[in-house]
């Protein structure tokens, strides 16, 4: 779009401020409950500065880092598919009349800037474009229609991101308004920023900058390389597709079920998983009612629920569905597979499955494999 | 014996069988006409034949107390009918009530048992007849079992 | 605004449209049958789709139509009462509002089939949705070859379109049997399940085409015995049936395998659905 500029923290204030003034409401990472959680910032004193998240498979805890950045973390359980599809957003309203009902006029929807969104952020708000702006469902179309993106480049991955894997991350390169890359480098703490879009343009043109310098260029890129290099985690995305839709009825899928709670939460926290339930409610006079979505999760017994009982009545069954549709069926829906490489399920799992090594078990135990010679078994006599 | 042996040759029950074998099944059978309201055989009675029907519907009945006769299934032309003379003791499980004029051949159990243990192969390519019969049947009975038209609430 | 936006913002999918009852009709004794006006001048439906029906304030499910698609001027949609929403669309009186969203979902393979033996299987209310298909058939009977049509019910007080069967079998054009699980005397048809009626149908099986509904066990039994008489799984159609929140393929409720049978299904053929027709809990 335009040359990378440099500006250090007292730009990044002015920027939330430009976007206020733009009339965006600016959501972004702030510390709650001794965790990285999205809500509305008005300054960088609302950021999580100083702090890294340490995340294993069922593990996530805040530490100080010793220094003042302001992005030292990567992403906490929550992703902006609660602001793009808030659980509870109303598709309808009506009001009952005397042969029937008519048809409220929604609201209009907020207008949200995106702040310190990652890479796989980023990407998660993709791949959730192409599930919904085909259908435009009255919701999600018009939050991302009016929404800004300002994404944060990743230097420090954790030790549950796999990014790298699914082309993803570490660096952003399109579906953004605004990238910033952060540099703290002994006493020099500097963002240097690109524009995506020509609105990105105008709201960088706004700040008091100055071009970005080569080594300050060259420390950028080479930070982001650094932490491509570093991911915590892979996955093997050859032949992914065909690998599970030719394991559905491998028996290692029960082995998961046994571990797995069925407690949804790697649903909740996942960027792209967007399976909702829709709810019609009735005011206690019967006067009004409204047509809401709420978050579902192909973990409960209810989602599959047809007259009579579930479809899927094991948590095998229902883990087999999540992890073949994450990362194959999707293929075939979307175009894409379903996963950014995040991490979010592998760190809030309670008991710390790894999407990732689940994918790696079943490449071992892949039923096309040939049968294993059962080992001849010598008679024994007397 | 050789009208008996017209009627079963080409019949998909017997495909598969040699001329020779169907010649000996043939002497064992024998043509019959059954009309509407005819009752072939009864529960409990003595079974010694079995029936491929040639055209007709015949209902395989119980008799429950208070309800009257319930019907468990219908049998049509090829399908075959009776088995009880297999095994003892010996005795029918159902009613075979005629729902139509029919038209059947009618097989002597003894005749038939007497061949298969003579010749062993004709035994044998019988005995796979019947028990894909069976087989069949009893899948039927299963889904009916399952009710699957049945209000699910 | 870092997206590129492909829709019309004006289009509300999940607004229900109120459409006025015309008539209410019983056709068993949990079963009925609602003439609507049709939620917009020119709607048109397939054989095989189904809309989304509202309940105001109760609740929305999907039911599929089961009018005559030639007819422009009402909807025709059977509902089973089986829980609290199908409750309050079967308790509505002549005059009564109720919402509507669709037509949704693929249809029957209608022009497939031209030229071609049709055989129809179907159980209990599954005749509904093929009532469309069936109607379409006798329409333009000309285009198609043998038609059969076998039906199998709970028992003979639970046949559903009882008058429609009666005049269908009437017909010197359309095959149709009619096979009941559990009969009694009165019952002069045949008793068994209605897979036992596929070997007494006139078909080719080298290029007849079925379509198939009705509960799903049975339809994999029917899929079994017509593929052992030789239909191949690209000329058997099924209608499925799983939970749907949406109908638009948003919500996720619905997927079998790589499908949203609401708008990938509810028609698909057995061919597409190697993976998922005989592997439990898809």
């Amino acid at each position: 779009m335009n040359d990378p500029i440099v500006f250090e923290r007292a730009g990044v204030d002015a920027l939330i401020s430009e976007l206020n003034d733009r009339g965006y409401e600016v959501v972004g990472p702030t510390v709650r409950g001794q965790t990285i959680m999205y809500d509305t910032i008005t300054s960088t004193g609302d950021l999580p500065v100083g702090l890294r998240d340490k995340q294993e498979a069922g593990s996530y805890r805040l530490e100080e880092r010793g220094d003042d950045a302001l992005f030292g973390y990567v992403v906490g359980p929550q992703s902006f598919k609660k602001y793009l599809t808030p659980p509870g957003s109303v598709f309808w309203k009506g009001l009952r009349t005397e042969t029937g009902f008519e048809t409220v006029e929604p609201e209009e929807p907020p207008k949200y800037a995106f702040f310190g969104a990652r890479p796989c952020e980023v990407a998660a708000m993709r791949i959730q474009d192409d599930v919904y702006l085909p259908v435009a469902d009255g919701v999600y179309t018009e939050r991302r229609e009016r929404s800004f993106t300002v994404a944060v480049n990743c230097t420090e991955p954790a030790a549950t991101c796999f990014c790298a894997s699914l082309g993803t991350g570490p660096d952003v390169t399109e579906g953004f308004d605004i990238a910033l890359t952060e540099v703290v480098s002994g006493d020099h703490h500097y963002f240097l920023a690109e524009a995506g879009s020509d609105e990105g343009v105008d709201v960088l043109g706004a700040l008091e900058e100055r071009p970005a310098r080569d080594e300050e260029l060259v420390a950028s890129r080479r930070l982001v390389m650094h932490a491509a290099d570093h991911m915590g985690r892979t996955l093997d995305t050859k032949d992914l597709k065909d690998l599970l839709y030719a394991n559905v009825a491998n028996p290692y899928w029960e082995e998961i079920g046994e571990r797995c709670l069925s407690c949804t939460n790697c649903t909740m926290v996942c960027p792209t998983c967007f399976c909702s339930t829709v709810e019609d409610r009735q005011a206690l006079d019967g006067s009004s009612a409204e047509r809401v979505r709420t978050w579902d999760s192909c973990f409960t017994l209810d989602f599959s629920y047809i007259h009579g009982g579930p479809v899927r009545s094991s948590s095998g069954a229902r883990y087999r569905q999540w992890m073949t549709h994450k990362l194959a069926s999707w293929q075939d829906q979307f175009g894409s597979i379903g996963c950014v490489g995040c991490g979010r399920c592998i760190a809030w799992c309670p008991v710390g499955i790894d999407i990732t090594q689940e994918a790696a078990t079943i490449r071992e135990v892949d039923v096309r494999k040939a049968a294993i010679p059962v080992p001849s078994v010598k008679e024994e006599v007397g | 014996m050789s009208e008996v042996f017209d009627v079963l040759i080409g019949r998909p029950f017997f495909e598969g069988m040699t001329d020779e074998q169907i010649r000996t099944v043939a002497a064992a059978g024998s043509k019959v006409t059954y009309h509407e309201g005819q009752t072939i055989f009864r529960e409990g009675g003595s079974a010694d034949s079995c029936y491929l029907i040639l055209g007709g519907d015949v209902a395989l009945e119980m008799q429950t107390p208070g309800h009257g006769p319930q019907v468990m299934m219908t049998l049509h032309a090829g399908d075959l009918l009776g088995w009880s003379w297999l095994y003892p003791p010996f005795r029918w499980t159902y009613d075979a009530h005629i729902h139509s004029d029919t038209e059947a051949i009618r097989f002597d159990a003894v005749m038939l048992k007497d061949a298969s243990e003579a010749d062993p192969t004709l035994g044998y390519e019988l005995m796979k007849r019947f028990t894909e019969t069976l087989v069949n049947r009893m899948q039927s009975i299963r889904i009916q079992l399952l009710d699957v038209y049945s209000t699910p609430r | 605004m870092s997206t590129q936006l492909l829709a019309e913002p004006a289009a509300r999918p999940m607004h229900p449209v109120p459409c006025r009852v015309r008539s209410v009709a019983r056709e068993l004794d949990d079963t009925f049958t609602l003439e609507l006006d049709p939620p917009a001048e020119g709607w048109a439906f397939a054989p095989g789709q189904f809309t989304m029906l509202y309940a105001f304030g109760v609740g929305e499910v999907p039911i599929s139509i089961s009018g005559d698609p030639g007819d422009q001027s009402r909807l025709v949609q059977t509902i089973r009462a089986v829980g609290p929403v199908t409750d309050a669309l079967t308790s509505v009186a002549p005059g009564d509002t109720i919402g509507v969203r669709g037509p949704y979902g693929s249809q029957w393979p209608i022009e497939a089939a031209e030229g071609r033996d049709v055989v129809i299987v179907t159980g209990g209310i599954g005749l509904a949705p093929l009532r469309p298909a069936i109607r379409h058939i006798l329409e333009h009977r000309d285009r198609y070859q043998n038609v059969t049509l076998l039906y199998g019910a709970r028992s003979p007080d639970e046949l559903l379109f009882a008058d429609e069967l009666q005049g269908w079998r009437g017909r010197f054009d359309l095959d149709v049997l009619i096979t009941v699980d559990h009969g009694d005397r009165m019952w002069r048809g045949p008793v068994g399940v209605v897979t036992s009626l596929i070997s007494r149908a006139s078909f080719d099986p080298e290029s007849a085409i079925a379509f198939i509904c009705g509960p799903e066990i049975m339809m994999r039994f029917t899929i079994q015995e017509l593929e052992r008489q030789g239909v191949t799984s690209d000329r058997l159609y099924v209608s499925m049936e799983r939970n749907m929140k949406c109908g638009i393929g948003l919500c996720g409720h619905c997927q079998l395998g790589k499908f949203f049978i609401c708008k990938d299904g509810p028609i698909l053929s057995c061919a597409e659905m190697t993976n998922v027709c005989w592997t439990r809990e898809v």
